[in-house]
């Protein structure tokens, strides 16, 4: 086959700065409060067996129920946030509790995000009567509402932390179906995606290679704005008792416990539990919306 | 004269659209209403016309994007709308096509060399080393060195990624390619190199291709025939140097008469058409042409010419001839 000498004017440059320099860019532009939060709630979660100072689940030897923290009249440093109604160590069941939020919000968003993005891309994609169908099941469960649902779901399959990753995963997809099959019609338009077909691509090569790849971006920015969502859903089903059950120790279970002395001026017992869910839903959000700006393809300079 | 690569027959593609409460009404578009011609190898046809005047819907039925309500496609003698199975992939793997807007028609998250090689690995079953030789060898062909490979799209200029989307057509053994406008969007100075470097690929490729344009010079330039498409229909098809010596049709004198003089102390012929393309919703009477074209007679709205043969081997539908 005859080959035309390549021309020295059509040499193509690297226009883009190298990978070090877009990693100093980022870093500097990076939300530093949000990743603070969570790199160190990861860090404790991890390392929860080595820092916290009791077991969560039995009684501190030596502590009455009910001790306050170390700083008010008849708290000691040995318990720093105080004991709960068995008399155990808040701060270690914080510690614990931190796990719990955690996996319970990553596992969770990965089993909604699965089910609505996988569900998203087939409604889009395929389109017709598949596309009827899964629209009209998500306008359904959108009509539920979610709470009510996981506590119903929760009921059924009984209380456990993997149950209610799993509810919580069914609960929560639907947001992925709507907004990725809006994201797939449109790129089902675009010209490489018919080129692709055009080349005789099969349907799921064309998803594999060209979907998903550019439905990534908005999939993970819904992702990190959904971890706050299931971290308070698992919390308030907790809160209820059909969430993680006792005595493993969660936030939301915390709460629950110390429902009867709300009145009775042991503040701490909710008010530390309370302060780790604020802080991070707050984290997981701020940083979802710093990462929605930042992969936003407007503003990304491609 | 050897077998066309491509033959249309009576080509018609009509959209139903539906109006009113409950679209009850319901109206056809005649995006394409009965079209002919045919490509022979190594030739190039150039398809001309306004916007909406079903150029772009003929090479979407070519490219079984679209199925047509009447007539037929063969290429190479055999009927494409019955294709399946493996017969189906011999075809996808025999014409390709390179879209107007190479901004958006190579994906922003692939590199070149995955882009090129997509027909590859759809259509064999090469090696890596294989496909990325191949992948090499076609981007010389188009005039871009091989290490461009690993780059993304973004890195390019405009007439660089063009190269990529022809690269990427020729890296199967294609035998047709359809050129949907493919240097409309790209800068005048970069055009011509694109344009002869096309031509350079056809002589030395023998392949052939369907060139869909708007803009007279360019298509007039690359085409050996030139069929000219006027709300669905070839109002005039001849062979370029005919057609350019001596357009027939007023539609097509229309185009010549809008097209810049390429002497700017040139006079140019007067007799330019007014007013917008009429709605395909609602065709005209007789020649479809006939309220916009400054030589209409009485029996332009009454009867529809018909194709009739003119000199340069081509054919004109007008009352005139």
């Amino acid at each position: 086959m005859a080959t035309i000498p390549a021309d020295p004017r059509l040499a193509v440059g690297r226009a883009t700065p190298g990978r070090l320099g877009v990693l100093i860019k980022a870093a500097r532009e990076a939300p530093l409060a949000p990743l603070v939060i969570l790199g160190g709630l990861v860090l404790i979660a991890l390392l929860a067996d080595l820092i916290a100072p009791y077991d969560p689940t039995v009684p501190v030897k030596g502590a009455e129920m009910f001790r306050p923290p170390f700083w008010m009249e008849g708290g000691s440093v040995a318990t720093p946030l105080g004991t709960d109604f068995q008399s155990r160590d808040i701060l270690t069941r914080l510690i614990y509790g931190a796990r719990v939020s955690l996996i319970v919000g990553l596992m969770g968003t990965l089993v909604a995000g699965s089910i609505g993005t996988a569900l998203g891309i087939l409604s889009g994609y395929v389109g017709g009567w598949v596309d009827q169908i899964i629209m009209r099941l998500t306008d359904a469960w959108l009509a539920l509402p979610a709470i009510v649902f996981a506590i119903f779901l929760a009921a059924m399959f009984g209380p456990s932390m993997w149950n209610i990753i799993v509810i919580l995963g069914s609960v929560y997809w639907t947001r992925y179906a709507r907004v990725i099959r809006g994201e797939v019609l449109s790129l089902r338009e675009r010209e490489f995606v018919k080129l692709a077909e055009i080349a005789g691509a099969s349907k799921l090569r064309v998803i594999k290679k060209h979907i998903l790849p550019n439905v990534m971006n908005t999939a993970t920015v819904l992702a990190s704005l959904t971890v706050g969502v299931v971290i308070i859903a698992e919390a308030s089903l907790s809160f209820l008792g059909v969430g993680v059950p006792p005595p493993q120790p969660a936030w939301g279970l915390m709460l629950s416990e110390a429902r009867p002395t709300l009145m009775t001026g042991q503040w701490w017992l909710t008010v530390f539990p309370g302060a780790c869910i604020l802080l991070i839903v707050l984290a997981t959000q701020l940083f979802g919306d710093w990462l929605r700006v930042r992969l936003d393809p407007q503003q990304r300079n491609l | 004269m050897p077998s066309p690569v491509l033959e249309v027959r009576g080509l018609k593609k009509h959209f139903v659209v539906r109006r009113g409460l409950f679209g009850r009404e319901s109206a056809w578009v005649k995006a394409v209403d009965g079209v002919d011609f045919a490509i022979h190898p190594g030739e190039t046809l150039g398809l001309i016309g306004e916007s909406g005047c079903g150029k772009t819907t003929t090479s979407k039925l070519i490219l079984l994007q679209e199925t047509p309500t009447a007539g037929s496609i063969a290429f190479e003698g055999r009927d494409i709308a019955g294709l399946a199975g493996a017969e189906l992939m011999a075809y996808r793997r025999a014409v390709q096509v390179v879209f107007q807007d190479p901004f958006s028609s190579l994906s922003p998250r692939m590199r070149v060399r995955d882009i090129i090689a997509e027909p590859l690995e759809i259509h064999t079953d090469l090696a890596r080393a294989a496909i990325d030789e191949r992948v090499g060898q076609v981007l010389e062909l188009v005039g871009l060195t091989r290490d461009v490979a690993p780059l993304f799209p973004h890195e390019f200029s405009g007439g660089q990624r063009q190269r990529v989307a022809i690269a990427r057509a020729l890296a199967t053994d294609t035998r047709l390619i359809v050129l949907d406008e493919p240097v409309s969007a790209l800068d005048v100075s970069v055009r011509a190199q694109i344009i002869n470097q096309l031509e350079h690929l056809q002589r030395t490729l023998g392949v052939s291709y369907l060139f869909i344009g708007h803009d007279l010079a360019t298509v007039a330039h690359i085409s050996h025939r030139i069929a000219v498409m006027y709300l669905g229909k070839i109002v005039e098809s001849a062979d370029s140097d005919a057609l350019c010596a001596r357009p027939m049709h007023p539609y097509t004198k229309a185009l010549f008469a809008a097209a810049l003089p390429s002497r700017p102390g040139d006079r140019t012929e007067s007799g330019t058409i007014v007013g917008e393309i009429p709605s395909p919703l609602s065709l005209p009477t007789g020649c479809r042409f006939h309220p916009r074209c400054p030589s209409a007679m009485p029996v332009c709205s009454e009867a529809e010419p018909s194709l009739q043969r003119r000199e340069g081997a081509g054919l004109v539908a007008c009352h005139l001839y």
